[in-house]
């Protein structure tokens, strides 16, 4: 950790921004905080829902999408914290094995919604190695924006259950922000893939 | 598992196939005995996914997940579950998600273990301080209609709807077995 520690990682903006890039028709679930504004500051798309409260949901969010809709890849893009209060959806996850999704985590090692606490990922957690150990087909974590590339390809030329730690810098850009409007959020999601808003 | 002593009418043969009717493709859960039948049944349903948590707000992220991927669902818990569920139902007050919860009692009727008092006793109340719509069965007749009106009320109101099945109708847990 202290090697890594020394390391100046890249800025998430720029790290969601490229994983983001032809998306085609991926499916985005996002985790409060952070991770919704990066999305949103990539662009905003019908095929995204933003999270902005029940903390621990993004990945098993993704996992109802992914076994509701098998064809489309569904990535999710959260943080160290959001990913840490829902840490037990990676064995629920492991045990369904989506082949079409992929759980993005952003880990600049702190809480940063809340002020910069540090996380138990900045105090050495690895969470890559949890999903490993829960027989993801592919987990790793990457440190540069050179390889967020590789895991782009990967994510679209390959059917399996993926898992990414990205190390991010703890650098906080000026939040950007979706609507709140969880209704809203919900219907046009739907709509996009044809289902009606009821 | 310990030996339960049942209702002998068929209640808990009657969930599984009741929420099929009701076009339910997804059954998470948390196993529980008085649920044994549902899931068993949700499990070798080749047409139903089957979905195993680690804890039950894990469902309610699944079935919002479920529902924007344009399908339906059902959360089968124990009553000792809601408290793990209380923050995370802001998704389906928020997100007015559907949302269809059978709920096995415990700490409700002849509970042995007084640990289990405290939720069970506060299970209805939190469910409503939440937005929830709660029915309550305690009898083997009341269990088909109460889930199929809560499936219409969840699904085509986006209401969040909970079920909740009394130890009245469960039976008592012999301890002593």
């Amino acid at each position: 950790m202290e090697q890594l520690n020394k390391k100046i990682f890249p800025n998430r903006r720029s790290v969601v921004g490229k994983l983001l890039k032809e998306r085609q028709d991926m499916l985005v679930v996002t985790g409060l905080g952070s991770s919704t504004y990066d999305v949103y500051a990539a662009g905003d798309h019908n095929n995204n829902f933003y999270l902005w409260g029940a903390m621990g949901s993004a990945a098993t969010v993704g996992l109802g999408l992914a076994n509701s809709q098998p064809t489309r890849k569904v990535l999710v893009i959260t943080g160290d914290g959001e990913m840490l209060m829902g840490i037990g959806a990676l064995a629920t996850i492991a045990v369904q094995r989506p082949t079409n999704l992929t759980i993005v985590v952003l880990d600049n090692g702190h809480y940063g919604e809340t002020g910069m606490q540090q996380s138990h990922a900045g105090k050495g957690i690895q969470l890559d190695r949890i999903a490993h150990a829960c027989e993801f087909d592919y987990s790793v974590q990457l440190t540069t924006l050179e390889e967020i590339e590789s895991l782009r390809q990967h994510i679209h030329s390959n059917e399996s259950l993926n898992f990414a730690v990205i190390k991010i810098s703890t650098e906080n850009p000026p939040r950007t922000m979706p609507s709140r409007d969880g209704v809203h959020i919900k219907n046009r999601f739907r709509i996009s893939l044809g289902f009606p808003p009821n | 598992m310990h030996t339960d002593d049942r209702n002998t009418n068929n209640w808990q043969g009657l969930v599984f196939p009741t929420l099929k009717a009701c076009n339910i493709k997804h059954i998470a859960y948390v196993p529980d005995a008085g649920h044994t039948v549902a899931i068993n049944a949700a499990i070798e349903d080749i047409k139903t996914t089957s979905v195993m948590l680690t804890t039950e707000e894990e469902g309610l992220g699944y079935l919002a997940g479920a529902w924007l991927g344009g399908e339906r669902g059902a959360l089968l818990l124990q009553s000792s579950g809601i408290g793990n569920c209380i923050n995370t139902l802001a998704l389906q007050s928020c997100g007015r998600f559907p949302l269809l919860m059978i709920i096995t009692m415990r700490g409700d009727w002849a509970e042995f273990n007084p640990w289990q008092n405290p939720m069970g006793q506060a299970t209805e109340a939190i469910l409503k301080h939440m937005g929830v719509i709660t029915w309550r069965a305690d009898k083997a007749e009341d269990v088909e209609k109460l889930i199929r009106g809560a499936a219409t009320m969840a699904f085509d109101g986006d209401s969040a709807c909970a079920v909740i099945l009394g130890q009245q109708l469960i039976g008592e847990k012999e301890w002593n077995n």
